[in-house]
């Protein structure tokens, strides 16, 4: 894809499932990517694999909703610049409303928004150097739907499509882009403990008939990145084999 | 290194106005129209002309005037 070879670009939650299919991607296109994960021991397989196949990887482990953190490691690699960042990292703490307790509600705030909020400054900072950026944040099909015990989950998905949309308007002018990449339901650890029947009632609501893998998801992220998306901002492009439109 | 003129310098060439216009005591957004995202470019500008650390937010707000820029940079210099 143009424009990705020896672009810089960091990736949160790049350990497992659609962050690790995303790295594998960008490292194919030749791009150098930061790969983060809260610890270091979890990128070790993808490390590993990195070395086998040269790809231009580099682990940069930090907590993505901890601001020391953060700033630490956007510390790290300023220097050399930085022209993407792949908002990945996200967790799930599912309950009905009515005994969700307030930790699980404020875990998933700070990890899956305030860490939007966090990244993003300072990677835009490094991107203002560069008068050149991509952002693209991983959202979810619950963020534009809702889902029965997800209040927390899609409230903190359905914000950092408003915060994709504002801050596409921001830096409109200093030729950053800023996208979202939906994904409905994929096959990583996230879906896999789902039971069976509703595994099964889901599948009979996909219209193309199968669950989605972490690379058709990787794919998209890729496109937003390279040159071929330069015209798209504040975009949220569904990846969910038509199962909401 | 003349610190004020080379911050006026860089003011002047972001905002696209005359140098001459621009004093110690003008601020930023209300008598030199900067908005936002130019204040940030001359942030960054200031801190790689000068070699300082990144600016801290609550020192940023602070920063009102062309003069409390020039005490900053002043202080931090290496």
């Amino acid at each position: 894809m143009k424009g990705l070879k020896d672009m810089r670009i960091l990736v949160t939650g790049a350990s497992k499932g659609i962050g690790r299919a995303i790295v594998e991607r960008l490292c194919n296109e030749g791009a150098v990517v930061y790969a983060n994960a809260r610890k270091e021991e979890s990128l070790l397989p993808l490390v590993e694999e990195g070395k086998k196949k040269n790809w231009k990887c580099i682990p940069l482990p930090f907590d993505v909703s901890k601001k020391d953190e953060v700033k630490e490691a956007f510390k790290k690699i300023k220097d050399e610049g930085l022209q993407g960042l792949v908002n990945n990292a996200g967790i799930r703490k599912d309950a009905l409303l009515l005994m969700m307790k307030e930790e699980d509600w404020d875990e998933i705030i700070e990890v899956n928004l305030k860490s939007i909020y966090l990244c993003c400054k300072e990677g835009v900072r490094l991107m203002m150097r560069g008068n050149y950026g991509r952002i693209v944040n991983i959202v979810s099909v619950a963020g534009e739907t809702g889902n029965p015990g997800q209040t927390n989950y899609s409230a903190s998905k359905g914000g950092v499509i408003a915060f994709t949309k504002s801050l596409a308007r921001e830096l409109a002018p200093k030729n950053i882009t800023v996208n979202a990449v939906s994904p409905g339901f994929i096959k990583t650890s996230m879906t896999e403990n789902l039971p069976e029947e509703v595994k099964k009632k889901i599948m009979e609501s996909i219209p193309l008939g199968r669950f989605g893998n972490p690379e058709d998801v990787a794919g998209v992220v890729a496109f937003l990145l390279s040159e071929d998306a330069s015209y798209i901002t504040g975009e949220v492009i569904k990846v969910n084999g038509g199962l909401y439109m | 290194m003349d610190v004020e003129k080379e911050l006026i310098e860089i003011i002047a060439k972001r905002l696209k106005i005359d140098p001459s216009i621009i004093k110690p005591e003008s601020r930023f957004v209300e008598d030199l129209g900067a908005d936002s995202l130019a204040v940030m470019d001359i942030v960054i500008k200031i801190e790689e002309k000068f070699g300082l650390d990144e600016i801290p937010d609550e020192e940023l707000e602070k920063m009102k005037r062309v003069k409390d820029a020039v005490e900053y940079i002043k202080k931090h210099i290496g």
